[in-house]
């Protein structure tokens, strides 16, 4: 007997199609199905999910997390991280290539998926490096990793610093029609740096980082991106200077978006005043200025997705000097939850333009057609939340293997209560 | 008097101008002891004391070696050639060891800026911070301070160039806010690579030329510049930075004969200051390390003090 899902009486909200209404989705199978097109004489094993005064979503996309398995279990997996994801009301997550060893072979690729198919409980979708090794020097056989999977090249934690190499992934990849994801960061002029350069930076006595260093590189890939065609996204935004580059390109049409983290929307440079490791990040936390030009560059579209930069560690790995800790912080379970404390809450989006960034955007920057969508016939992956409920960020409420965030023991309104995948519930607030 | 209110001294931001004024009374009366046939006194009998010089500093350790074996404590000596460290042991693993072998006090020289208040905020002993990375050295603030009241009384509206790598040095950080404090007018000299304009949110002058500066300051404070640790970038080099910045005897003839001439050790002659001058009647250089012990010992003593009354100390 098919299984048929009936979601009742929601708030749909479906940015791929301007629709924001109240109404019943059916899932029949693994697919979003139109019930005109039921079948009358068949039978039917149905469930019933009311969810009056709930928004009703595709599944969220996460274009940017670790899962660092293979290579540092004990920091995450692929299961744990999935489940992770699954909590925060994520149905698809991007797995960053760069674990031991890094994902620059097919085979690498392979062991992933499989991986996945085993133990995850959304979908795992694997990116390559563009570089052999990620170590910028030999580009990676971009068109055997493709055949074997991957949705993106990145070296991300790495930018490739040769600018003839990069030019040249840029040109394959275009030819290859996978976008080229890039950690936007020019070496020279972060050696040894650990926090923003400016003010707070002189005060630590901590080695600065400026903003330019991204730019710097943001300004390369605009210009190699108008020379190759290539699809271009740059990662991880955190200045007002690169907000602006990319207000400018993609104003003069060419095919360059970017991403913005949960914690470069919330924190600036200032957190660093007792030298807390928590909030180590890469790049860096900013100026109280450039975190308001990012959250402008949202509002204004100018930053199309949303993205969490999820970057697991152990505790004794953060628990060292500044300048020894890790750089990065885990976002998953909790980065929906502040982007509505930042959007809704502030009336600064509505809850079709914030979908539309966890959705629509990274769906149409990665070409995956029946994702991001509740389109009919798209795949069943579908989140339920509950733009209410109160909550707080709790060691017990986390499932992921790590706990590096400043966001533990925050309290939240609104979040995810119900994440489908494929037409099975993954993850059930009530059920826990 | 109120308790010395702090378990440890990372940073002199902590200080209040009591708590600072507190300190150099009674580095005063310590000082007066020092000049006794018998330059010892009870106070830490009992307390151990382990300097924990990850990053080398054959002075600074000395020094803080000698003010507790002043105070009666017993002291231990743990360098990074010594130490655990060459083993990959962490930092807050090898100051917890020292804890349970019951240290009272932890005098931490470290690389890393931050080191200081990392260990001050997980463990139960006192912290002193004896420099870490490009942050703070407080004790020298304190002696600094110390040594020019000692010659030019009050420092307030007293004009201070602070001259040279700022953007690398803990001592310019923690003498900016010691000098803050008692009302001097500071003004920081060097090249906008090492003086960035960004240091004038500490509420300083930042200038790029020496000469203009030189006739009217009170205290002309040299850095050590760190050449051989510089890289290249930042720095054309040595025979430049002489050209731009040295103190020559024809520079000193720009200043006031009153002016004193500072330097926390250890210096380059010939590099930003000449062999005369260091030699000179207007240099402090060795009374700043003369001072250096009796503030030290103030130090040690306000922290082991506890709960104990505010009170200068008396043989
Ligand atoms: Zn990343």
């Amino acid at each position: 007997m098919k299984k048929l899902i009936k979601i009742l009486q929601g708030r749909i909200i479906d940015p791929s199609r301007g629709l924001d209404q109240i109404g019943d989705l059916y899932i029949l199978e693994d697919r979003i199905i139109d019930p005109n097109t039921l079948d009358a004489a068949e039978r039917y094993e149905i469930e019933e999910i009311p969810a009056g005064g709930k928004i009703v979503a595709p599944g969220l996309i996460d274009i940017h997390v670790h899962l660092r398995e293979p290579g540092q279990t004990a920091k995450e997996t692929i299961a744990t991280g999935a489940l992770a994801a699954a909590v925060g009301g994520y149905t698809t997550i991007v797995a960053m290539p760069n674990t031991q060893p890094v994902v620059d072979h097919p085979s690498v690729v392979s062991w992933v998926r499989q991986r996945a198919a085993e133990t995850a409980c959304v979908n795992v979708l694997p990116s390559a490096c563009l570089s052999q090794g990620a170590e910028g020097e030999r580009l990676a056989p971009m068109a055997s990793l493709k055949a074997a999977g991957v949705v993106a090249f990145t070296d991300d934690g790495r930018c490739i610093q040769n600018n003839e190499l990069m030019r040249r992934a840029m040109e394959y990849a275009a030819m290859l029609g996978v976008p080229v994801m890039d950690h936007c960061q020019d070496y020279s002029l972060t050696q040894g740096a650990v926090m923003h350069e400016g003010e707070w930076s002189v005060r630590l006595g901590l080695r600065g980082w400026p903003s330019i260093a991204e730019e710097i590189i943001v300004a390369r890939n605009i210009l190699l991106c108008e020379m190759t065609g290539a699809r271009v996204h740059c990662q991880h935004l955190s200045s007002a200077g690169s907000v602006r580059l990319i207000r400018e390109a993609r104003a003069r049409g060419l095919p360059i978006s970017a991403e913005v983290t949960p914690h470069h929307l919330s924190f600036t440079d200032a957190e660093l005043r007792d030298y807390d490791t928590l909030y180590k990040v890469n790049p860096p936390l900013r100026t109280g200025e450039d975190r308001l030009a990012l959250l402008e560059g949202v509002i204004d579209g100018t930053i199309s997705i949303l993205a969490s930069d999820h970057a697991p560690h152990c505790g004794y790995e953060k628990e060292v000097e500044f300048d020894l800790a890790p750089f990065g912080m885990i976002n998953l379970e909790t980065q929906l939850a502040v982007y509505i404390q930042l959007f809704i809450e502030s009336g600064r989006l509505s809850w079709l333009q914030l979908l539309d960034k966890l959705t629509t955007q990274p769906a149409a920057l990665l070409g995956l057609k029946n994702k991001g969508t509740l389109a009919d016939g798209a795949d069943a992956d579908v989140t339920i939340i509950d733009p209410h409920v109160d909550w707080e960020a709790t060691d017990e409420t986390f499932r992921s293997k790590s706990r590096n965030t400043p966001f533990l023991n925050r309290k939240f309104r609104g979040r995810a209560i119900r994440t489908i995948v494929a037409g099975k519930t993954v993850w059930d607030e009530g059920r826990g | 008097m109120n308790p010395w209110p702090h378990k440890d001294l990372v940073s002199i931001r902590q200080l209040t101008r009591d708590q600072f004024d507190y300190l150099l009374q009674t580095a005063r009366s310590f000082k007066e002891i020092l000049s006794r046939p018998i330059k010892k006194v009870p106070s830490l009998r009992g307390k151990t004391v382990v300097n924990l010089f990850v990053e080398p500093s054959t002075r600074t350790r000395l020094s803080f070696e000698l003010a507790a074996t002043r105070l009666s404590a017993d002291v231990l000596n743990l360098d990074s050639d010594t130490s655990s460290f060459k083993k990959g042991e962490s930092l807050l693993d090898t100051a917890r060891n020292l804890q349970s072998m019951g240290a009272d006090i932890i005098i931490l020289r470290h690389n890393a800026a931050g080191s200081a208040d990392f260990l001050a905020r997980r463990l139960p002993a006192h912290i002193i911070n004896a420099g870490d990375g490009a942050h703070e050295h407080p004790t020298q603030a304190i002696l600094d301070v110390f040594t020019i009241r000692e010659r030019l009384g009050s420092l307030e509206n007293k004009r201070v160039l602070i001259v040279g790598d700022i953007l690398h040095s803990r001592v310019a950080r923690s003498n900016i806010y010691a000098l803050k404090l008692y009302g001097a007018d500071i003004t920081l000299v060097g090249p906008p690579t090492l003086v960035p304009r960004v240091f004038e949110s500490l509420g300083v002058r930042v200038a790029h030329e020496l000469d203009a500066h030189l006739p009217t300051a009170d205290v002309i404070y040299l850095l050590r510049i760190q050449h051989e640790r510089q890289r290249a970038t930042y720095f054309p080099g040595v025979n430049d930075y002489v050209y731009l910045y040295g103190l020559t005897p024809a520079r000193l003839g720009l200043c006031k004969p009153t002016a004193i001439i500072m330097h926390p050790g250890p210096m380059n002659r010939g590099v930003e200051i000449h062999s005369d001058i260091a030699d000179s009647p207007q240099s402090t250089i060795l009374e700043q390390v003369n001072n250096g012990l009796a503030v030290r010992m103030a130090v040690l003593y306000a922290l082991a003090a506890g709960t104990a009354q505010m009170a200068f100390p008396t043989a």
